[in-house]
């Protein structure tokens, strides 16, 4: 008898392993890795409509880009995410902007400045508030500007294709040598594999709502 | 010597100590070389470093705290180091005013590297690029810990204590 449970007893012990080793990357919250699928959204844009992905039928993908009012890198990244939007929404890859700042830690950028500073800069795209932030955590986005390329799948789920930054000087337009989300994008449209799908730059971390 | 010049010069070299006192630290520009050398210093010693730009508003929250325990520790193996991430073009209009006028007495670096995806990894494979951010590193006993959020005064203080040697 006492040998036969053994191999149970082994089992169980591998089960419990794998479980606890399966929970681990769960439980560490960091978000979305290259190759994963991301999740839909419901959010509010500026003009009072709740915008989803899936409400985009004829999208290939989508440049989910969390970014906000009162970030310096923000700012002077606006005008760039307009022309990334103005590229490759006909290619299939608009953008849609997602401010993740929680509204008491920074109150600039309520609902309200959001629509103020759309109607100012004129975007083409939706800037849509996520209040509670559910999905900057889901997405795992951790500064502004921060960018996660999506691909639709045949499925009609979306694979995480690139993540990082727009390009390598957020100071100086004139003197950017590197257009890593162009380039990857590039690479998506044209049906290739993105070659350099995680790049970093230094931005505001995201203003979280105190617990 | 008059009585009255004697007064004038201990009157001079009085202000003269205390406006040295006060002064401001100069900012270094740096490459990444610089910094990545700071990281392998080998030296029995605690060095905070702290990411900070004069454009984020956490960072600027947070100084008082490491200015007060670059202060506190200034005669210990701890150095306090503040490396702003602002761009070097800014540094004459933004960065030495800001220093100026919050008379900041740590050591004080700007990284002159615009392309973050250059050598963020290299230098913390962890860190997303989000400031403001902190390091705590002895080399030579081994010691690091890294942390990307605003850190609180009472955090930094229980750090430094417990990695001080």
């Amino acid at each position: 008898m006492k040998n036969n449970r053994l191999p149970f007893l082994y089992m169980a012990c591998l089960l419990l392993v794998g479980v606890l080793m399966a929970a681990i990357p769960a439980s560490n919250n960091a978000g979305y890795q290259v190759g994963d699928t991301a999740r839909d959204f419901k959010l509010k844009n500026v003009d009072g409509k709740m915008i989803s992905m899936a409400n985009y039928k004829d999208a290939k993908g989508f440049i989910v880009t969390f970014t906000c009012n009162t970030c310096p890198y923000s700012v002077a990244y606006e005008d760039r995410i307009i022309d990334l939007h103005n590229k490759y929404a006909p290619k299939g890859y608009p953008v849609i902007a997602i401010n993740p700042n929680d509204v008491k830690e920074s109150p600039k950028d309520s609902y309200k400045h959001m629509q103020v500073r759309a109607k100012e800069k004129k975007f083409p795209f939706p800037y849509v508030h996520d209040e509670t932030q559910e999905i900057t955590k889901a997405y795992g986005a951790t500064r502004t500007p921060h960018l996660y390329v999506v691909q639709k799948q045949k499925d009609g789920t979306f694979k995480v294709a690139y993540i990082g930054t727009i390009d390598d000087n957020s100071r100086e337009p004139g003197k950017v040598q590197k257009k890593y989300a162009e380039a990857a994008l590039n690479e998506l449209v044209a049906g290739k594999a993105v070659s350099q799908p995680n790049t970093k730059a230094i931005g505001c971390t995201i203003k979280w709502r105190e617990a | 010597m008059t009585v009255y010049l004697k007064q004038l010069i201990l009157l001079l070299t009085i202000a003269l100590l205390t406006s040295v006192a006060t002064q401001a630290q100069t900012v270094t520009t740096i490459k990444f070389d610089q910094l990545q050398e700071l990281r392998q210093a080998p030296h029995d010693t605690l060095y905070v470093v702290n990411f900070w730009a004069t454009w984020c508003k956490p960072c600027i929250k947070e100084m008082p705290y490491f200015e007060a325990a670059h202060a506190q520790y200034k005669d210990q193996p701890v150095r306090v180091i503040l490396v702003s991430m602002d761009a070097v073009q800014d540094k004459e209009k933004r960065v030495l005013p800001f220093v100026q006028k919050r008379k900041l007495q740590s050591r004080l670096y700007l990284l002159d590297e615009p392309d973050g995806n250059t050598w963020i990894d290299r230098i913390e494979p962890k860190w997303s690029g989000a400031i403001p951010a902190t390091m705590f590193f002895n080399n030579k006993r081994g010691q690091y810990e890294f942390i990307e959020r605003e850190i609180s005064e009472k955090e930094l203080q229980e750090l430094i204590t417990k990695y001080k040697p």
